[in-house]
């Protein structure tokens, strides 16, 4: 599952916009992820992310 | 907050702020909602645009013009540079902005024109009836509000989710989301009048440096690369602190910004029954320069335009809003946006020699125009190679 690193994420929403399950949204300066929508492991917000602040746990 | 308007404006950058503006002064009952506590804050942009194109909207004012620009300088992987400008182009380049101040004014001017405004509002759904926007729910300060809206403007930027909700294909391409960081760098020696871009497949694959003046010794110092390219120890802010450390290692770093910018065509559709889609939000942002204010601008005021007519005709489906779709697609917008995403696709994945060999060739040139067309033209002058390795790239110049 995804992990969001707060102390690191810049709130900018990169990931958001190529996220295609449409499970990342930025409220305000706090991402969140709707883990019933993020299930094909793709990890493409983990790429994107200018600082690194997304990062993969296998549950 | 009312519990219905004419026009609900979703989002307070310069696009939402032009259609919240120009709706108010056709008359409709407008609300524009930002999601964020504070008009212009974060930041999230390079804040630079042309001259001419911020003309269309608002006369310069220095409370949010930070820099004055006459001339733009390209730089290849080996340090040629390419100069577009200078005495010849008449300071006609661009400025760099304060977004902070520039769009506070924007909004400014679209609740003087009768707009209300609300900030830290954010829209968590669309309300559908009968598989149409028919308005949003709305969060602010705990509260939820139901708001009814007969047009609902969505100017939610590269971070849109409002048109996704409403059943339109907003992802961008990973490939095509460049990923950005920024510093404001402080006592620094640069040319406070010129603009540069760096160019290297090596030191930003897929994307561009640049350094933007804010004034006396202070620049944007930013970096994009495609999000394909981006992982672990080779982020877009490790090539960017790699490249100030070269570059600019005694400067004071005041300010960091991060972001996406999307370089991918436009959405296939903007509008859908009731809802017009603008700006970043559109996927409208320039896919060569990575530039969306004025794009924005222009598209949130077309979409006010239309929204206020299709109002008044009593008729906002999709088919009466279609005319801003097509007004803007078969417009010179669109047109430049489809002849730059053309010039990108060619020139983004060009290793370090050829770059190196086209700067080369145009080191000796000066150039007066600044636009990107021009500037290919002449890339294509001076390197004949280029139009057997891209013959469509040229016609459709």
């Amino acid at each position: 599952m995804i992990h969001i690193r707060r102390d690191v994420c810049g709130y900018c929403g990169a990931c958001v916009s190529v996220c295609p399950r449409g499970a990342l949204e930025l409220i305000d300066a706090y991402l969140t992820v709707d883990e019933t929508l993020c299930k094909d492991k793709c990890k493409i917000c983990q790429m994107v992310c200018p600082l690194g602040a997304i990062v993969w746990e296998e549950k | 907050m009312k519990e219905a308007y004419d026009c609900l404006v979703i989002g307070g950058g310069p696009g939402g702020a032009l259609a919240a503006k120009t709706a108010a002064e056709k008359g409709l009952s407008v609300l524009l909602i930002e999601k964020r506590p504070a008009i212009g804050a974060p930041v999230r942009c390079a804040e630079g645009i042309g001259k001419e194109a911020l003309a269309e909207f608002i006369e310069p004012d220095p409370k949010w013009v930070a820099a004055d620009l006459d001339k733009a300088i390209l730089i290849g992987p080996d340090g040629t540079k390419f100069t577009i400008g200078g005495d010849h182009a008449g300071g006609k380049v661009g400025y760099v902005l304060d977004r902070k101040v520039f769009d506070r004014e924007l909004v400014w001017q679209a609740a003087e024109a009768g707009a209300e405004v609300q900030v830290h509002a954010r829209a968590s759904a669309p309300i559908m009836i009968d598989g149409k926007v028919s308005g949003a729910i709305i969060h602010q300060h705990g509260q939820t509000y139901e708001v009814r809206a007969k047009v609902v403007i969505a100017a939610d930027g590269v971070e849109s989710k409002f048109a996704k909700w409403a059943g339109i294909n907003t992802t961008v391409p990973l490939a095509e989301l460049e990923t950005c960081a920024q510093y404001i760098l402080n006592d620094i020696d640069i040319d406070e009048r010129a603009n540069l871009f760096y160019f290297s497949f090596d030191a930003a694959p897929w994307g561009y440096i640049w350094v933007f003046p804010k004034g006396h010794r202070c620049a944007n110092v930013g970096i994009g690369i495609a999000g394909t390219k981006s992982g672990d120890g080779h982020r877009a802010k490790d090539y960017l602190d790699r490249f100030i450390a070269r570059e600019f290692p005694n400067g004071k770093i005041t300010e960091l910004i991060v972001g996406g910018v999307s370089a991918c065509k436009p959405l296939e559709s903007t509008v859908a029954d009731n809802l017009i889609v603008v700006g970043d939000a559109a996927r409208l942002s320039d896919p060569i320069t990575g530039g969306g204010i004025y794009n924005a601008m222009y598209t949130g005021r077309l979409a006010g335009e239309v929204a206020a007519d299709a109002i008044k005709n009593g008729d906002t489906s999709r088919k009466a809003l279609m005319i801003y779709d097509k007004t803007w697609r078969e417009g010179s917008l669109g047109h430049a946006l489809a002849r730059n995403y053309a010039v990108k696709e060619a020139f983004i994945k060009m290793d370090d020699n050829k770059l190196n060999s086209i700067i080369h060739s145009m080191s000796d040139l000066s150039l007066d125009d600044i636009s990107v067309k021009a500037l290919v033209k002449e890339i294509f002058k001076a390197n004949p190679w280029l139009a057997l390795e891209l013959p469509r790239l040229l016609r459709a110049l």
